[in-house]
């Protein structure tokens, strides 16, 4: 339809697992209350930091390739466009047949009838972002069609009928008791005897999936990285069930977001530098596959590949946001996050957690949407995400920049002022003038009424009873600096307010016990 | 409007500022360098770190070394590209032991499920990362002979050592279907304690011929 060239493009946000159930705060505070969760967590975390600090202090040139990683990316954004119809061009040509999806729905259905095509009704799956965040396995449930996770991490979240809590490693949030006793309850034929070693546990979920791989026909994936001047397509693996989904299967079809060009097989040399270092902190994953199309007598002859928009467009339209999308999902910045580090995943609700999520998931449903306004706040602007992140993504800025975009869009909306806004307007009043701050710390003898004899306040009314509900306020001064100084100067023989003899200034130092009472 | 057009079209107005793609710095390393007995030793060390097991052994040997690797296996499957020399030491007995895999005559996935061992070639190895890349060629075979069966050994010839990554990516055709192996299978899914052998592989056998 020619009528519609030219018109301006609306922002199309995504759709699918993008959304948080509930605020951040909320989920946040019942997450806090399990000890368990944060246990392993804290050891998780700390774990894989440390093996990533000491490989990226073994590259000499570590910044370098942050640098060239960066750039690579930003050239992507700007040339999106012309390197998708590039690659489409390349993986067509050698065989692959391409598909676009505008949002979560469409690309769920494009999955669903090609695995219908087949005949088939069950799928192997590699792990991947792109088929969590549209809800695939629930959609292909609902069309008759089963899903087998076979990575061992997402193995163990499916059983569980639970939802993954890292990008990485999804399981983190379970111990390996917690995961014998999945096994036991949810894999038909485990053996009783399954003690929780590690590695028994990663020999039963051989066993159980073993025969899965051997008769698949179909395969679903994700991508890490896809080229556009070769047409291929990489996944970045360990365990082997990748290459068994992207081999032996006759059809294989791989979902992956419009970001996740490379314009070239040489930038490869970078992000393979950069990912395994970052994500797990080895030298290199074990297994890497790529292909092209399809390879007469080698792997699946039947390859499909579903190009994703699902708010990304949305997301680059934000000038400030846009370098989100350079994320290659490497996790660093979770491992590193103390907001993180507590909480865990799942109180983040969307299927990208941590740092990375709290400014992806609103970039992609759009900072209105439901419950994602209150992500950008799920920070304490530290930093140490920017610092780890091999790509260079801006975390705390975007973070920011996303806040003030919520305040904005909440702006003249709300009939009835919050308590906060009543405290807002009050402290701007008080603080913008020196006459009027000096007028309410005569007030401040009343805190210390409040305190009573012990000197503590530990109740406070309204919102302010959330910062006393895990700590107490000590009461305030029996007078206020600003009285205090005025009498000082005029004990002094100085005219009030102006700066006294040297001895009175900074060798008064207040010790705790005598901050009350200034001489 | 097809989805295609409705996302290009999409894309092309989220970037109405006309953001411009910047000049790639590449001041990373391209090259290294170390001279042979260096890299043999940095692959040895890398692949070792990754529980593989590694042989440095002149080629002359390389037919015993396989021959005694294989020892314990009932069944091996080579590509028909694979030298013939090298498997001097297993003896050729007509194909019940030793398993030809060829373009013209493929193993079905479930006789290679009951073959214990893969002997194949390798296109380019990266010692400073201790990875092996294969591409498909006719020494080397398809991907599934060296993914199924739970034993891999493979023959790395000491002139297709590279120092680092780049080099070794320049040395391939992209468009074949690759796969790039640095140690067995592994996982860190549980509590991240590493636990080599899930899927694939679960030895790996390395033998660097000089």
């Amino acid at each position: 339809m020619t009528t519609f060239l030219g018109m301006p493009a609306l922002p199309a946000f995504g759709s699918g697992n993008l959304f948080a159930g509930e605020s951040f705060p909320t989920a946040a505070h019942r997450e806090l209350g399990n000890a368990q969760l944060r246990a392993n967590l804290g050891h998780a975390t700390h774990t894989i930091r440390d093996k990533r600090q000491a490989v990226v202090a073994e590259l000499p040139d570590w910044e370098q390739l942050r640098d060239a990683g960066s750039a690579i990316k930003q050239a992507v954004m700007a040339r999106l466009p012309e390197l998708l119809e590039e690659f489409e061009t390349n993986f067509t040509a050698r065989g692959g047949v391409i598909h676009w999806a505008r949002d979560a729905r469409e690309a769920n259905e494009i999955v669903a009838g090609l695995v219908r095509d087949t005949g088939e009704t069950e799928v192997v799956k590699i792990k991947s972002m792109a088929t969590q965040e549209i809800g695939l396995n629930e959609y292909l449930e609902e069309q008759g069609i089963g899903a087998f996770e076979t990575d061992l991490a997402e193995l163990i979240v499916q059983l569980d009928h639970d939802k993954p809590s890292h990008i990485l490693v999804p399981a983190i949030h379970k111990n390996r008791t917690e995961i014998r006793d999945i096994f036991l309850r949810e894999m038909p034929g485990a053996d009783p005897a399954l003690t929780d070693d590690p590695s028994v546990l990663a020999m039963a979920a051989r066993e159980h999936l073993r025969r899965k791989f051997l008769t698949a026909k179909v395969a679903v994936s994700g991508a890490n990285f896809a080229l556009a001047d070769s047409g291929t397509l990489a996944v970045v693996e360990s365990e082997g069930n990748g290459r068994m989904c992207l081999t032996l299967p006759e059809t294989l079809i791989t979902v992956m977001g419009i970001e996740k060009l490379l314009p070239t097989w040489q930038d490869l040399e970078v992000f393979m530098q950069l990912l395994p270092r970052s994500s797990t902190g080895e030298r290199m994953n074990p297994y890497t596959s790529l292909w092209t199309g399809v390879t007469e007598g080698d792997g699946p002859q039947n390859v499909h590949l579903v190009l994703l928009d699902n708010g990304r467009s949305a997301a680059l339209a934000d000038e400030m946001g846009r370098s989100a999308l350079h994320c290659i999902r490497c996790s660093a910045c979770m491992n590193v996050c103390p907001v993180y580090e507590r909480t865990g995943g799942h109180a983040y609700g969307s299927t990208y957690p941590g740092p990375i999520g709290a400014i992806l998931s609103p970039l992609l449903t759009g900072i209105e949407a439901e419950e994602n306004n209150s992500l950008p706040y799920a920070s304490s602007l530290c930093g140490a995400c920017y610092d780890a992140c091999p790509v260079k993504i801006n975390i705390p800025d975007i973070l920011v920049h996303l806040r003030s975009v919520d305040v904005d869009s909440k702006r003249g909306k709300k009939k009835v002022p919050s308590q906060m806004d009543v405290g807002m307007k009050a402290a701007s009043w008080a603080l913008s003038s020196g006459k009027r701050l000096g007028l309410v710390e005569k007030g401040l003898p009343l805190g210390r009424l409040a305190a009573g004899p012990d000197r503590k306040i530990t109740k406070l009314p309204g919102i302010a009873a959330g910062w006393t509900q895990s700590r107490d306020i000590p009461a305030p001064p029996a007078q206020s600096f600003r009285d205090w100084w005025a009498k000082e100067h005029r004990n002094a023989g100085g005219a009030p307010g102006t700066p006294g003899t040297p001895e009175a200034g900074p060798s008064r130092t207040l010790s705790p016990d005598t901050k009350e009472t200034p001489q | 409007m097809t989805a295609r057009e409705d996302i290009l079209s999409r894309i092309r107005a989220a970037l109405q500022d006309s953001p411009q793609a910047p000049q790639i710095p590449r001041e990373y390393r391209a090259a290294s360098e170390l001279d042979m007995d260096a890299l043999i030793e940095l692959l040895v060390d890398r692949l070792v770190d990754y529980k593989a097991q590694v042989a440095v052994v002149p080629e002359t040997e390389v037919p015993a070394r396989i021959a005694s690797l294989l020892d314990g296996a009932r069944s091996f499957v080579v590509p028909e590209g694979f030298d013939a020399g090298w498997l001097a030491g297993t003896g050729d007995d007509g194909g019940s032991r030793r398993r030809v895999d060829s373009p013209a005559a493929p193993l079905s996935v479930a006789e290679l499920d009951g073959i214990d061992a893969v002997v194949t070639g390798s296109a380019v190895a990266v010692a400073e990362t201790g990875t092996i890349i294969l591409d498909g060629s006719a020494n080397q075979g398809r991907r599934a002979i060296s993914l199924v069966p739970d034993h891999h050994i493979c023959v790395v010839k000491a002139a297709d050592i590279t120092g680092i990554l780049p080099e070794a990516l320049g040395r391939i055709d992209g468009t074949r279907p690759i796969t790039m192996i640095s140690g067995p299978s592994a996982t860190s899914d549980i509590e991240l304690e590493r636990v080599e052998g899930v899927h694939g592989p679960r030895r790996l056998d390395v033998i660097i011929a000089r």
